[in-house]
């Protein structure tokens, strides 16, 4: 999972990198209260896990309070990359002398934590220049790797003393909590040379749930992506009106790819996965029922451990119970397969021989 | 770099000789069981297996189980282990394995932590072990022996090497193949984890000089970059043989993940266009759909003989 920057700020303040005092609020009430208790002037950000959120006026300055009952709720109500505030931080002003990037990340080729710093932070990664990148194996930053990297930005005096402790600190939070990425971009260098970090992402290994119960009032799902986690697959909501539906990430990836291709617009990712079972498939089914966009569904099965007839009967069950009344468009191969067929000859499931006439036809057949 | 052939074949002087023994760990889960019993009737030597507690007994009245991998070995001198474990012990299961003399270990379990991952691969690589996975389906070689979870009908002998990330597309895409004349020497699952033990480049480096290979397919998905650096080691080594692509995850949205846990684009890393364009900068076809990829192979195939 993704964190949101006030949740990756808890995390860095557990661990005693510089922040300045911010408070998250997600109701102008709230945010009243914590105004107050914060003095102007300060900065209202918007909470949301993803980045441009500057460009898309979602970080706005206040200095009074009449300024604060106009633009508190206009961040409130942004949306940005499709993505509702999920809370609002006011922060402190800074004033800043120069912002750096800093962030440590598991190098998935490498199989190795690496850093990458720059003393040209402040954009987006893509667009920083002059990166220093240090792969650093699976311990700790040592006192001398981080000397090196603060020398190398050609950072002196106190600043690269600060700068030292908060590499080494971000990296006992990296590897303590597992992370894939920790980024402070900007890390900012004040007017008196200390270091603080002004912006936080955090991305969690969720695989290493188990063992970090401390991270988990973090999770954030919608409703039906918590529901299919517990059935055991793998469910991305997306914003089209097909819902794809097949056995294997990759084959389902594969199939909404072909979709995209035809002009369809698929509605969600939903991998049975490998112990499908006909109640697992039908909780999946219900699950796409609940969702109020889908006109269609498109089912594309390679049987192999998870056999086709176990799919198919799941939903003959689902039409009995008039779980579902929209169009379904099945590509069944492997295991099984000629009996599934057989099973589902005279349901509303419309069978074809390859994934490409399936889609075709549910892309026709949605328009109709 | 061990020859992934004599490990899973043996030398013509061995006795065992296209029949190397294969130990279950984790034999008597629901999961293991199931597979064990696919993999027997693949034709693999399922030669004993391990599950703490159990040891003693027989399953299926045939295979010897052990408490632990050190007795399993001692029994067997095996070298090639698959473990069914839950992810939560997996690192323990595999350094019991490594510990006691395993070379090829197939780890199938999904939900592996990246840590537990790195931890095992480190002792892998003290020990001069390879390890395949975690979240892979497994390698075969077709008609021959199978450790892992593959359904035995898409593929067939042959001389075409298929590595991939994921496990459905190599049935799909294996099948394909061999519909269309094309057997397959030697597939490897990759696995969907964001840290494999067999990445991309090590599983080409395994298949490239075997001497009959007519042709390579490489079925990537998107997150990470184990494809270009693929693809930048094809350059480099100038290999000549018939290669085609096929990337999953283009229509995915950007953070997301797609299912496996690797299967994730951040910013730009990790993106079905960075990857296209690598393959396109070493010349290898990327089809846009599984039925494309042995029509694109059979192009390159003839290409190469005008």
């Amino acid at each position: 999972m993704q964190l949101l920057e006030f949740q990756a700020k808890e995390l860095f303040r557990e661990y005693g990198i510089n922040l300045l005092d911010s408070i998250s609020s997600t109701n102008i009430e709230e945010g009243r209260k914590h105004a107050k208790e914060l003095g102007y002037p300060f900065v209202i950000k918007i909470q949301v896990p993803v980045g441009g959120r500057g460009k898309a006026g979602g970080i706005q300055k206040c200095q009074n309070d009449d300024e604060f009952d106009i633009k508190y709720p206009q961040v409130m109500d942004l949306e940005i990359k499709g993505e509702k505030a999920r809370a609002i931080l006011l922060e402190k002003m800074a004033d800043i002398k120069k912002e750096l990037y800093l962030s440590i990340f598991l190098n998935r080729s490498k199989r190795c934590y690496t850093i990458i710093a720059s003393a040209e932070g402040g954009v987006e990664i893509e667009s920083v220049k002059n990166q220093i990148i240090k792969e650093i194996g699976l311990g700790d930053v040592s006192d001398e790797v981080a000397k090196e990297v603060a020398k190398e930005m050609g950072l002196e005096g106190i600043t690269a003393e600060g700068f030292v402790d908060t590499l080494k600190k971000l990296s006992k939070l990296t590897i303590e909590k597992e992370a894939e990425l920790v980024e402070i971009n900007p890390l900012a260098i004040m007017q008196d040379g200390t270091v603080i970090a002004l912006d936080g992402k955090f991305v969690t290994d969720d695989n290493a749930n188990f063992r970090h119960d401390e991270l988990q009032k973090y999770q954030e799902k919608t409703e039906i992506e918590e529901q299919a986690e517990k059935s055991g697959f793998s469910l991305v909501e997306l914003d089209g009106d097909i819902a794809v539906v097949g056995n294997g990430a990759g084959l389902v990836m594969s199939t909404l790819d072909m979709l995209s291709d035809n002009g369809g617009k698929p509605a969600c990712f939903l991998d049975v996965g490998g112990g499908a079972t006909t109640e697992s498939v039908y909780e999946a089914l219900t699950l796409i029922s609940k969702l109020d966009r889908v006109k269609g569904i498109l089912v594309n099965l390679y049987g192999g451990i998870v056999k086709t007839t176990v799919v198919a009967e799941a939903f003959l069950k689902a039409y009995e119970n008039n779980l579902i009344d929209l169009p379904v468009f099945s590509r069944l191969k492997g295991t099984e397969s000629e009996k599934a067929k057989e099973m589902l000859k005279d349901s509303r499931t419309n069978i074809f021989d390859t994934v490409e006439e399936a889609i075709n036809a549910a892309v026709m057949g949605i328009k109709k | 770099m061990t020859d992934i052939f004599e490990l899973l074949k043996g030398k013509p002087e061995d006795s065992d000789y296209e029949n190397k023994g294969v130990i279950v760990q984790g034999i008597t889960g629901a999961y293991g069981s199931i597979h064990t019993k696919q993999m027997i009737a693949y034709g693999t030597n399922i030669i004993a297996g391990v599950t703490p507690g159990k040891g003693g007994q027989k399953f299926e009245d045939t295979v010897p189980i052990y408490n632990s991998m050190q007795e399993a070995v001692d029994a067997t001198s095996a070298k090639i282990s698959i473990l069914f474990v839950p992810a939560k012990f997996f690192l323990s299961a595999a350094k019991d394995a490594l510990n006691s003399g395993i070379k090829l270990l197939v780890a199938i379990p999904e939900h592996v932590p990246i840590r537990d991952t790195m931890e095992a691969l480190d002792l892998a690589k003290q020990k001069g072990a390879i390890i395949i996975g975690p979240n892979t389906p497994g390698i075969m070689i077709p008609e021959l022996i199978k450790v892992g979870i593959m359904p035995p009908m898409p593929f067939k002998a042959g001389k075409i090497a298929v590595l991939s990330k994921s496990g459905t597309l190599l049935y799909e895409i294996s099948d394909a193949l061999t519909n269309a004349g094309f057997g397959q020497s030697i597939t490897i699952g990759i696995g969907g984890d964001p840290v494999n033990g067999t990445r991309l480049i090590d599983a080409f480096e395994m298949i490239k000089d075997i001497s009959d290979l007519e042709g390579v397919v490489i079925v990537g998905e998107i997150g990470g970059d184990s494809e270009e650096m693929l693809a930048q080691r094809i350059i480099d080594l100038g290999f000549n043989k018939p290669i085609v692509a096929y990337i999953a995850g283009r229509a995915a949205p950007k953070e997301k993940r797609m299912g496996h846990a690797g299967a994730i684009v951040m910013g730009t890393y990790g993106s079905a266009e960075s990857k296209v364009s690598m393959f396109n900068k070493a010349n290898i076809p990327v089809a846009k759909r599984p039925a494309e990829v042995p029509v694109l192979l059979a192009g390159k195939m003839e290409n190469r003989l005008e």
